[in-house]
């Protein structure tokens, strides 16, 4: 369709004009293409199954925990959906309209999270809903999508071993955060040996049974220790003097939350030297992180995900600059808030191909959408609903950001189910 | 006993039956009425707070253990009938639940065994809860450990318990619980149909229970029971062996907290560590208090009404709605101290009574009960 053409090349050049002229420029904006696409879509056609769409407006939910012990990772990625959804309006919305948005808050609880997505789509019936941070809430959620036939944008990076009809996952998969970092630390770095830590969950759990399996079986080499704590747990003098005996090459850490800060702080009391000597190798730290363990503490440690605020490239930059413009010029971007970002984006691309609203048109139709105009670079919707990426490894600066060392060549397929790694 | 007196006894009980059978039914859509179903399964507990807390003076801290425990066993039994081998072919070991074969485990832990069988469940919820309360309470009271003490202790059984659940996430499910349950016996238990028969259910359970826990309480043991709150020591003194009575009572709390788990995990389709720790186990003495901690139908309606403006206040205000929660504990402990039935009993019931059957306004033939303290 001409229409998506021009609505994607206009939007993906310039967010960032878009934000800064939204008063005068949305109102002509929207009278071109909305009233473009209103004569060829009317609401009962590119809509048959009762969902919240009119001629002028479409409703969509956003699901995350802005209260509660969550409220301080899923912020980010809140504000990065309504950053989306507001330069989406501006260049004239979705089919030809303005999407709406109602928030709910899943206040940390996963009883609350599916309560709340029951509400969305069937009082609200929400065309589609971005949502969830921690894997608790969106198996709390999942059943609520599939029994009632709604479309999640699910952000995190997660443990894979899942995959719905109705769940778009714009983060990663376990395999494809962990399979190119770990090649990439024993080619640059000749990494030997390798001691797993992680915090008690599923997530660091899968990712470190996944890590240990390429390390022996697929690397020929050796894991010296594995260990897991508690969350919320803060004494790790214990397992920090067990490294010191082992003497691995590479400490490989997915520790989430708080944890984080008392980690790395006794770390570098106890004298290791993350920037010259000890290669330290996370997937779990983004900039977020570092905010609160203080970029001092960890500096030189390596992460390996998908985006990095500094990436060098032009979308990055707007996007920067818009969430800058909008949340705040001290604000730092991580990864799950670039991949929030990718939802609305992604839903809209879908929606157009579609031609339609239906939950069943937008999931049949999403394997092989593409973002031209993502923060990370281009994503590709692949048949098993996550995302083709690139993976990146970057080195933490004491200024709280990543240098970028590595990416891969090419985009990485996701496998949620990976053979060999069970 | 004259018809006014009845019809003042009874009258509350009468207007929650059509409440909760005919109004709420008729008003509310499938996706409240099935909200309104999980708010009543906190009924549960607070008729147990009213009856242990209440009446007989003994403050618990930690409910939502037993809660969760009724709540994990029906759990555990629904899990095991969702995994069915052709259910879970792609597990590297089929027919044990997702979680256990994402921890590595390749068989079914033994505690896991007995709850295929559905009336050892039924047994369970209630057995579970209870077995646990009467270690906990037989061990305290027969040392004469009670009052704040005691709520000390229960809050920290609570931690303990939780931790266990989140840190064995092999056996539990861990943080993210027992989730994805599908049907009770071959029936699906996530449709709207079911969940609307689900509700009546609950209904009926927890009108049963009230029934029960006013026999209870009119008893001559409902009377040991508040002697004990008001004076333990002229009760024991009197020959009575305190200790069991309060122990009794705190079991009963228990099982009627693991009822109202089971019925959560029912009517929510799975059970979280989330619902089941110190900040839950508080909230439902809050209900309890807001409702009314001396009447059992107040306290089931303090559940209710805290419940329901959790949900509406976080739908309208989704970054300010604790606040809005923390104006309503204020506002009600301050006015009312004996809760929302408190003000009832006090102007409601009697302008009721008179309005119904006429005459002069005189106060209800039953003295209020006066708070522990």
């Amino acid at each position: 369709m001409a229409s998506d053409d021009i609505n994607e090349k206009t939007g993906l050049t310039s967010p960032l004009r878009r934000q800064l002229l939204k008063g005068m420029a949305a109102v002509p904006a929207m009278a071109a293409f909305g009233g473009a696409a209103r004569s060829s879509f009317a609401a009962d056609g590119v809509n048959t199954t009762g969902l919240a769409v009119t001629d002028t407006e479409v409703t969509v939910g956003i699901l995350h925990s802005v209260t509660g012990t969550m409220a301080i990772s899923e912020t980010g990625s809140v504000q990065a959906e309504k950053l989306a959804i507001e330069q989406i309006n501006a260049m004239g919305g979705v089919l030809g309209r303005k999407i709406k948005y109602i928030q709910e808050d899943g206040a940390s609880d996963w009883p609350t999270f599916a309560e709340k997505a029951k509400k969305l789509l069937v009082n609200d019936k929400c065309a589609s809903v971005f949502g969830c941070w921690t894997s608790a809430s969106r198996k709390a959620v999942l059943p609520v999508f599939e029994q009632y036939n709604g479309m999640l944008y699910y952000p995190t990076f997660y443990e894979g071993l899942e995959q719905s009809k109705n769940v778009i996952y714009t983060g990663q998969e376990a395999t494809q955060q962990i399979i190119a970092g770990l090649d990439w630390v024993v080619k640059e770095k000749g990494a030997k040996t390798f001691y797993l830590l992680g915090s008690d969950y599923i997530w660091p759990r899968t990712s470190n049974k996944i890590a240990r399996k390429h390390i022996e079986n697929f690397q020929k080499l050796e894991v010296v220790g594995e260990e897991y704590f508690p969350l919320g747990h803060t004494q790790f003098n214990s397992v920090i003097n067990k490294i010191k005996l082992k003497k691995p090459d590479v400490i490989y850490a997915i520790i989430v939350g708080g944890s984080n800060v008392a980690f790395y702080k006794q770390l570098k009391a106890a004298g290791f030297d993350l920037e010259n000597k000890q290669t330290l190798l996370t997937i779990s730290v983004t900039e977020d992180e570092i905010l609160g363990i203080g970029g001092e503490n960890i500096v030189g440690a390596y992460a390996c995900m998908k985006y990095f605020q500094s990436l060098d490239n032009e979308n990055n930059k707007k996007f920067v600059a818009a969430f800058k413009e909008m949340w705040g010029k001290d604000i730092v971007i991580g990864d799950v808030t670039q991949a929030a970002y990718l939802g609305p984006w992604l839903w809209k691309a879908t929606v157009e191909k579609a031609g339609s609203f239906d939950i069943d048109k937008v999931a049949a139709a999403s394997p092989g959408i593409e973002f031209t105009g993502a923060p990370e670079g281009y994503v590709r919707i692949h048949e098993n609903h996550h995302l083709w990426s690139k993976t990146r490894v970057g080195r933490a600066r004491t200024d709280g950001q990543y240098d970028v060392v590595y990416e891969t060549a090419d985009l990485v397929e996701p496998n949620p189910f990976p053979k060999g790694y069970q | 006993m004259n018809i006014r007196s009845l019809a003042s006894n009874w009258l509350g009980f009468a207007l929650l039956t059509i409440l909760l059978v005919v109004v709420f039914p008729a008003l509310l859509d499938d996706f409240r009425l099935n909200l309104v179903g999980k708010y009543l399964s906190f009924g549960f507990v607070v008729l147990g707070l009213v009856l242990c807390w209440g009446y007989t003076g003994i403050l618990s801290l930690g409910q939502g253990i037993f809660f969760g425990l009724g709540g994990y066993c029906i759990a555990m039994f629904l899990k095991l009938e969702a995994s069915t081998p052709e259910a879970t072919k792609i597990q590297s070991t089929p027919g044990i639940p997702d979680f256990m074969d994402w921890n590595q485990l390749t068989e079914l832990p033994f505690f896991w065994q007995p709850f295929h069988s559905f009336g050892f469940t039924v047994f369970a919820i209630m057995a579970v809860p209870a077995a646990i309360a009467f270690i906990l309470a037989y061990a305290m009271f027969k040392r004469r450990v009670g009052g704040v003490y005691f709520a000390i202790i229960t809050q920290a059984v609570t931690a303990v318990l939780t931790i266990l659940i989140i840190g064995q996430q092999g056996y539990t499910g861990g943080i993210n619980g027992i989730t994805d349950l599908r049907t009770l016996l071959g029936w699906d238990i996530r449709t709207d149909g079911a969940h609307n028969i689900l509700y009546f259910v609950c209904v009926a359970l927890l009108l049963v229970c009230i029934l029960i826990g006013r026999f209870i309480l009119k008893s001559k043991l409902g009377r040991i029971l508040v002697a004990i709150r008001d004076k333990e020591e002229r009760v024991r003194f009197s020959g009575y062996d305190v200790a069991n009575f309060k122990t009794f009572v705190f079991c009963a709390a228990a099982a009627l907290a693991g009822i109202g788990g089971a019925m959560f995990t029912l009517q929510v389709g799975f059970m979280s560590p989330t619902i089941i720790g110190i900040v839950p186990s508080i909230e439902m003495v809050i209900f309890c208090a807001l409702g009314g901690r001396l009447s059992l139908i107040g306290a089931l309606l303090g559940a209710l009404i805290v419940n329901a403006a959790k949900t509406t206040f976080s739908e309208m205000f989704p970054e300010l709605w604790l606040f809005a929660m923390g104006g309503l504990f204020i506002g009600v402990t301050l006015f009312f101290p004996k809760g929302l039935a408190g003000l009832v009993d006090d102007y409601v019931r009697p302008w009721l009574v008179k309005v119904l059957f006429g005459g002069g306004a005189k106060p209800t033939d039953r003295p209020a009960p006066t708070p522990a303290e």
